[in-house]
């Protein structure tokens, strides 16, 4: 089991340039199948011993693809995204960063009739560290297999979390980065969702950040969870009206600030971390206090 | 990227939204001229990145040119400060003069993105003319929605609902449907981020008029929004942001604590500030370098760190993905060995290629605090400033 990836995971590249060959490389050294390349106009070329074609349907046809990795530049992510869709990719990863937003309300709206779910954009991917199955950019050293989900808007605090519980001997079941920008594919209750579905994982780590009302809409869904969920929101020092990097994290009234997300979140039974260097020892203390470590 | 409040008129202008008569003046005398042109009297206004420039004196009303030419002296090249634009304000380079209306009624009108929905969304209120934000905290009840479907489009019948709810009716109805469409169309066709029209006026001779404008374009757009995008006036940003901008760094935000910080991720460059904070000292900074592939391009950003006045001590704090540990390794070493960075500097290095940086890092004779961690950096670089 696992959370949108594992064994059976095999991925394609759309756009197989400099990032998606290293990224290639980085996922088949750790186990995973990436099966194909999409890089339209060099079909039928090989690189790096991965086949290239020209659509993501091809992907599909003849290498049964049914994860698909996007890096192609933010001008024609929204088509890469959409051609995805249409070819019945099941799971679609977006790690492109600066997707203009009016691009991702058309993704979003054909996304929102689709049986494919979009990860990201502006993500770090998914990973599976028990099937060793990877589609994304995150260093794979700092992963160990067990029961953990860890879900965030950053990528980099995706490997802080994840090196913290590793350190302290707690393994993850799976990450899923939903990404940083103002729209995404799989909000953070429906990354919650999964793992709380999911039989291999006891408890998550959910980052949030500054901006939006995303972590307010998972409190809701946290209220009904059967598993405990740990939380830290970055940017409890950031000025309001200014936007710290990622195009969504930005605070624009009340209930972007960090403050207002912990009380929501609080509320809803989830246990905070104030300080960002205390989320592998608070995972572990919640796990041992619920007997499952 | 903010418009000025002239060019977000001219802009909706573009596309039906009608505004005052106003002309932009860049001296005491272009705004005499521009009164005399309007008819004798006009209203005078700074054109700075901030709302509440009534109350900070950017906002005057001149009944002579004679008055006009006085008021613009006063107004262009001051420094307007606002609670949006902190202690230093913000310098006022033109005002914008208009005609004088009369005020029968003034209402809210914004469009902006809502997340959760994944559309954007038009915002009206009848409560005009106030912070919205309070205005939603104190009577929700006034604020009113439709979203933009962007299968269907946004339909003239979710502009005339809107309108009625802030009581246009009859004569008045068409102008403001007018008006409402107007700004959709200018959001979608300039990669609106927000567009708000606080207040539109409906004046005693029937108008309807948008009294002020704010437009803000979407940053990632910039490469199909270049005609907007040369509309940027860069006396509204910090000088530091500018040279981080210029030198190819799009995430660095100044601050006014004394800690500059060079950080990979937004997120992770956000909790390294709230890290610092609760070691109980302040950043100046943000800083995401993002995936620095180069020592060079560590080395410009570092640059723009070690010259800041305010910065007594650094923190390097990465965690490689894509970034490689090892090239920020270098490009420190390369920055300190060009007295880039004369400060003390903490470094914390994990991820990928965390071996080799660490190395870079030991056989080189230059002085660093090394940290393991994210609280012992913190601790350690707020004890290197006191």
């Amino acid at each position: 089991m696992g959370v949108l990836m594992d064994e059976n995971s095999r991925v394609v590249i759309q756009g197989f340039g400099a990032a998606g060959q290293r990224e290639a490389k980085n996922s088949r050294d750790y186990g995973t199948q990436v099966v194909c390349g999409v890089t339209p106009g060099r079909g039928g070329q090989t690189i790096d011993g991965v086949p290239i074609r020209n659509t993501v349907r091809e992907a599909v046809d003849e290498f049964q693809a049914n994860v698909s990795l996007i890096f192609v530049p933010a001008p024609g992510a929204a088509d890469a995204m959409l051609e995805a869709e249409a070819a019945g990719v099941p799971v679609i990863i977006c790690i492109t960063e600066g997707v203009p937003v009016l691009d991702m309300v058309r993704v979003k709206r054909v996304f929102s009739g689709s049986k494919s779910t979009l990860i990201g954009p502006n993500c770090p991917g998914v990973i599976n560290p028990a099937a060793r199955s990877r589609a994304g950019i995150m260093p794979v050293d700092v992963y160990l297999p067990g029961n953990v989900g860890v879900i965030s808007r950053s990528g980099t605090l995706v490997y802080e979390a994840v090196d913290q519980l590793t350190r302290v001997g707690v393994g993850q079941s799976g990450s899923v980065g939903v990404g940083g920008d103002p729209i995404i594919g799989t909000s953070q209750r429906k990354a919650l969702e999964l793992f709380e579905a999911d039989p291999d994982t006891a408890a998550i780590v959910l980052i949030g950040e500054i901006g939006g009302t995303a972590e307010q809409e998972a409190a809701e869904y946290i209220k009904t969870m059967s598993k405990p969920v740990v939380v830290f929101i970055a940017g409890a020092t950031a000025p309001p009206g200014r936007r710290m990097g990622h195009a969504g994290a930005i605070i624009a009234g009340a209930a972007g600030t960090a403050a207002a997300k912990q009380q929501a979140l609080r509320e809803a039974g989830a246990t905070i971390v104030e300080n960002p260097s205390d989320i592998g020892s608070t995972m572990l203390k919640v796990l041992k206090d619920r007997g499952l470590a | 990227m903010k418009l000025h409040e002239y060019q977000a008129k001219a802009l909706l202008a573009k596309y039906g939204v009608v505004v005052p008569k106003g002309i932009v003046a860049r001296t005491p005398e272009e705004a005499e001229k521009a009164t005399a042109d309007l008819g004798g009297k006009a209203v005078i206004k700074a054109q700075a990145h901030t709302g509440a420039r009534g109350k900070a004196g950017g906002v005057k009303v001149a009944n002579t040119p004679a008055e006009a030419k006085q008021h613009a002296a006063a107004i262009i090249g001051m420094q307007l400060v606002t609670h949006q634009t902190g202690p230093q304000g913000l310098p006022v380079g033109s005002v914008l003069v208009e005609e004088l209306i009369d005020i029968d009624k003034e209402v809210y009108l914004s469009v902006a993105i809502d997340n959760s929905a994944g559309m954007p969304v038009v915002i009206a209120s009848p409560q005009g003319g106030m912070d919205i934000e309070a205005v939603a905290a104190d009577s929700p009840d006034a604020i009113f929605k439709q979203h933009i479907d962007p299968a269907a489009g946004f339909r003239d019948y979710q502009a005339r609902e809107l309108a009625f709810a802030c009581g246009f009716e009859g004569a008045t109805l068409g102008p403001m449907v007018v008006l409402i469409m107007g700004l959709v169309k200018a959001f979608e066709a300039s990669d609106g981020s927000i567009a708000e029209i606080n207040p539109v006026v409906l004046t005693k001779d029937g108008r309807v008029l948008a009294a002020d404008a704010k437009f803000s374009i979407d940053d990632s757009a910039a490469y199909r929004q270049k005609a907007n995008m040369e509309l940027q006036d860069r006396s509204q940003e910090a000088a530091k942001e500018l040279e981080a901008h210029d030198a190819g760094i799009q995430n660095y935000v100044k601050l006014d604590g004394n800690i500059g910080c060079l950080v990979n991720g937004a997120g992770l460059a956000m909790a390294t500030l709230d890290a610092i904070k609760m070691a109980g000292g302040d950043a100046a900074n943000f800083l995401d370098i993002g995936t620095a592939n180069s020592p060079e391009a560590v080395v410009a950003a570092l640059r723009i760190i070690g010259t800041d006045p305010d910065v007594k001590a650094v923190l390097v704090n990465i965690f490689g993905g894509l970034a490689r540990t090892d090239v920020i390794a270098q490009g420190v070493i390369d920055a300190k060995t060009q007295g880039l960075l004369p400060q003390p500097t903490v470094v914390r290095l994990a991820g990928t290629n965390v071996e080799e940086g660490l190395r870079i890092l030991d056989a080189s004779p230059v002085e660093l605090i090394r940290a393991d961690g994210f609280a012992d950096a913190a601790r350690r670089v707020v004890a290197a400033v006191k």
